[in-house]
């Protein structure tokens, strides 16, 4: 997939971003976090130019992508699934839920699927353990889960889109 | 203002947003005009009313109604026959687990009746995007006794005195750093509140910001005071929108009406705060490591002393203290030190919360007097084991706590006798094990977790973890030996002792306390083969039990690797463990429930 989301006009974006944030104390994370949203992940050339934008240097930047877990340097998929592992989750059965939808889409959590339809994630706790095993497509939430509900959950998204 | 006749309240918090109480509230909006209604009932969007496993949940007042788990399609019906006819809909009403008996109103639940709200007074009572109703209920009040009447120092003292401790987990009395942060020598200073709130399990953070995020503001203007500071920072979970979007809502309000900025109450006192996003480190939740990630750094914990107080933010003095340390601050400045440590043991004073979840009837948040008991709190306000299970085990203080069973329920939960049981508080997780929970798998996966979390900054830690996940796998597979069980709790007690951060110290409480009360679990495992909860799957054995066996063949066609023999009508099948996958689906697939796993 060529990379069609480093547009001139994201670009622009960020640097108003930069632009914004360049005498806040501690500015990394706030601008990294909207640079995702404009990008929707932090490739290096996204880096770069907040590395020249707000004076830091490159190796300070990728320590900081690489480290927490929410920044990604690759695009993910036009449906998120993120399947919630927290332990109440985990103790009511999330486990054999995330194998089951590895196993529908082929791949891995934490994985994209080749087309870029699908990514799947092992989520930390989203907190909303009384709907517990709960997963969210995107902004979509499915809560009370039970292994039978997951076919015809994921089976929709197949079909929907491209 | 408009007085209305009735009030009805919907909860707005993540688990109930999560099953579209939005909609919910549209609808009520819709149908409230539609009957001509609008002048007389209001509709509020609360935060968290606590318990969760009834969500959505909507109570009417001033009968205190209290309907649950309504969907969008029962609004027409409370609307017409409720707040139109004046007639209770009964159907609707919430169902006590325990009993089955219909509650009619709110304060004859038992899940609410041991709890006392301190912290979560204001959570699921008033519209948490609206200054005048947390003003109304008190709201700034503290705030304006500290700024016109009171010195920091006797600020310090009324803190100090109602013998608050760090609900974050470590329990370090709150009074006592407040003044090691006053008495520290810097030209600025700063005021931090963690609301990172990483264990899973967890929520009352949340449920805070969510449901009271005025109170965050006025603890932490208060604190700013005391201190000597005048900025403060929020740093919240990136994975909590609703609660960010709440307390930025809090704090714009607070400037507009003087209560943030400068020249607060006209006194000359200045405070302003600001809120800086996490982005998915659990690391974070230490001290050090989160004053790193607001700087912009990787989350990574330091060495102390020094401690935040003498070098914190940007390296200047900062009191750094959770969420619900911060919710207990206005209450006990209006009703003072006393008050506060009448409630609660010895040791630790006042309520705590904790987030209730696992397999227990009534998942979600409750507060109660610190000294209630785990029974009270899993069977009285928790209502117990959902589906006639046994108790197994109740897990408290997520990845750094530990699984106490049952001979110790009747313990009084405080601090002190969590940490000798070998668990800990914690920030107030409360996972509840049935009999079909293996607690060698429960271990690994906060093993995984931890090993995860890691930094990677400090050896034991990073490469400990690791190894100890790779013992737990061995013997979750069935390969384990008496060796390696020996090996694991040498290595637990060797990180325990020898880690930088308390992500690393405390990472092996689950898998001491597991072999402390559950080392039979383990032996079974490795010498036996067998997983006696049936969870770990090497371990597990699908059999045809023949007396039940129909011989209709239905297991054997929907067996994937074929592994299944008999002859259809004549012969009882059978399950060639060799060849099995323990997939499990010849035990779903049979009608007769033939089959058993063991």
């Amino acid at each position: 997939m060529a990379k069609e989301y480093l547009t001139e006009e994201n670009f622009k974006k960020l640097d108003e971003v930069i632009e914004h944030h360049q005498h806040q104390q501690g500015a990394l994370m706030p601008v990294l976090q909207e640079a995702q949203e404009i990008f929707g992940c932090l490739p290096i050339e996204v880096q770069q130019r907040i590395s020249e934008g707000i004076q830091i240097p490159m190796s300070d930047i990728y320590g900081v992508v690489t480290f927490y877990s929410q920044f990604s340097l690759e695009p993910k998929g036009e449906y998120t699934i993120s399947v919630c592992m927290g332990t109440a989750c985990y103790v009511r059965g999330a486990k054999p839920i995330v194998e089951k939808i590895a196993e529908m889409l082929g791949i891995a959590p934490g994985e994209t699927s080749a087309d870029a339809k699908f990514s799947l994630v092992a989520t930390r706790c989203i907190g909303a353990c009384g709907l517990a095993p709960i997963m969210t497509v995107n902004e979509n939430v499915y809560g009370r889960l039970v292994l039978e509900d997951i076919p015809e959950i994921v089976e929709k998204y197949q079909k929907e889109g491209s | 203002m408009d007085l209305y006749r009735s009030h009805v309240l919907v909860c707005g918090g993540t688990g109930c947003a999560s099953s579209e109480s939005g909609r919910i509230i549209d609808n009520f909006n819709e149908l409230l005009i539609e009957h001509g209604l609008d002048k007389e009932v209001k509709i509020v969007k609360t935060g968290c009313f606590g318990l969760c496993e009834a969500g959505p949940v909507v109570v009417v007042y001033p009968e205190g109604a209290f309907y649950s788990m309504i969907k969008v399609s029962d609004v027409p019906t409370i609307v017409e026959e409720h707040l139109l006819k004046g007639r209770i809909v009964t159907d609707l009403l919430y169902k006590d687990h325990t009993t089955s008996e219909t509650m009619n109103s709110i304060d004859e639940v038992g899940f609410y009746k041991k709890q006392r709200r301190v912290a979560l007074r204001n959570c699921g009572v008033i519209n948490p995007e609206s200054i005048e109703e947390y003003i109304a209920f008190d709201g700034y009040q503290a705030l304006g006794n500290v700024l016109t009447e009171m010195s920091p120092n006797q600020v310090i003292d009324i803190v100090k005195r109602s013998g608050l401790r760090g609900r974050g987990g470590g329990g370090f009395p709150t009074g006592t750093k407040w003044e090691f942060t006053q008495k520290a020598v810097g030209d600025l200073k700063y005021v931090a509140c963690n609301a990172d709130e990483g264990d899973p399990g967890a929520f009352m953070d949340r449920s805070v910001l969510e449901g009271d995020p005025h109170a965050i503001v006025e603890a932490m203007a208060i604190a700013g005071y005391a201190v000597g500071a005048s900025k403060g920072f929020v740093y919240v979970r990136a994975e909590y929108p609703i609660a960010v979007k709440r307390l930025q809502i809090a704090i714009d309000q607070a400037k507009e009406n003087g209560l943030l900025g400068e020249d607060i109450f006209g006194t000359g006192f200045n405070f302003d705060m600001e809120i800086r996003l996490g982005a998915g480190a659990f690391v974070c939740g230490e001290e050090t490591a989160l004053i790193a990630s607001i700087e912009g750094k990787r989350g990574m914990p330091r060495v102390r002393p020094p401690f935040p107080a003498v070098k914190g933010i940007f390296d200047k003095p900062t009191l750094l203290n959770n969420v619900e340390t911060f919710a207990n601050i206005p209450q006990i400045i209006l009703k003072g030190a006393e008050w506060f440590a009448s409630i609660g043991t010895e040791k630790s004073k006042g309520t705590k919360v904790f987030a209730l979840a696992g397999k227990i009837n009534n998942t979600g948040l409750l507060e109660i007097p610190m000294g209630t008991t785990l029974r009270e709190a899993i069977y009285d306000v928790g209502g117990g084991i959902p589906n006639g299970k046994a108790f197994k085990a109740v897990q408290t203080g997520g990845p750094s706590g530990g699984c106490i069973p049952a001979e110790y329920l009747d313990t009084p939960i405080d601090y002190d006798n969590l940490i000798a049981l070998g668990s800990m508080m914690g920030s107030g997780g409360m996972i509840v094990l049935d009999e079909d929970n293996c607690m060698v798998d429960v271990a690994r996966f906060f093993l995984d977790f931890t090993e995860e979390e890691s930094c990677g900054k400090c050896t034991p830690c990073r490469e400990g973890t690791k190894r100890m996940h790779e013992l737990l796998d061995k013997i979750v597979d069935g390969k384990g030996t008496m060796d390696d069980v020996a090996k694991l709790e040498t290595l637990a007690k060797t990180i325990k002792g020898a880690s930088l951060c308390g992500l690393g110290q405390t990472a092996p409480n689950p898998v001491l306390s597991t072999l402390k009360y559950f080392r039979h679990e383990y032996e079974a495992h490795v010498l036996d083969h067998k997983c006696p909860a049936g969870v770990c799957s090497a371990l597990l054995q699908y059999l045809v039990v023949p007396d039940l066996c129909k011989k209709c063949g239905i297991c054997a066609a929907k067996c994937p690797v074929n592994c299944i023999s008999g002859v259809k009508g004549k012969e009882v099948y059978l399950i060639d463990q060799d060849k099995c996958i323990k997939c499990g689906a010849c035990m779903d697939a049979c009608p007769f429930k033939a089959i058993k796993k063991g």
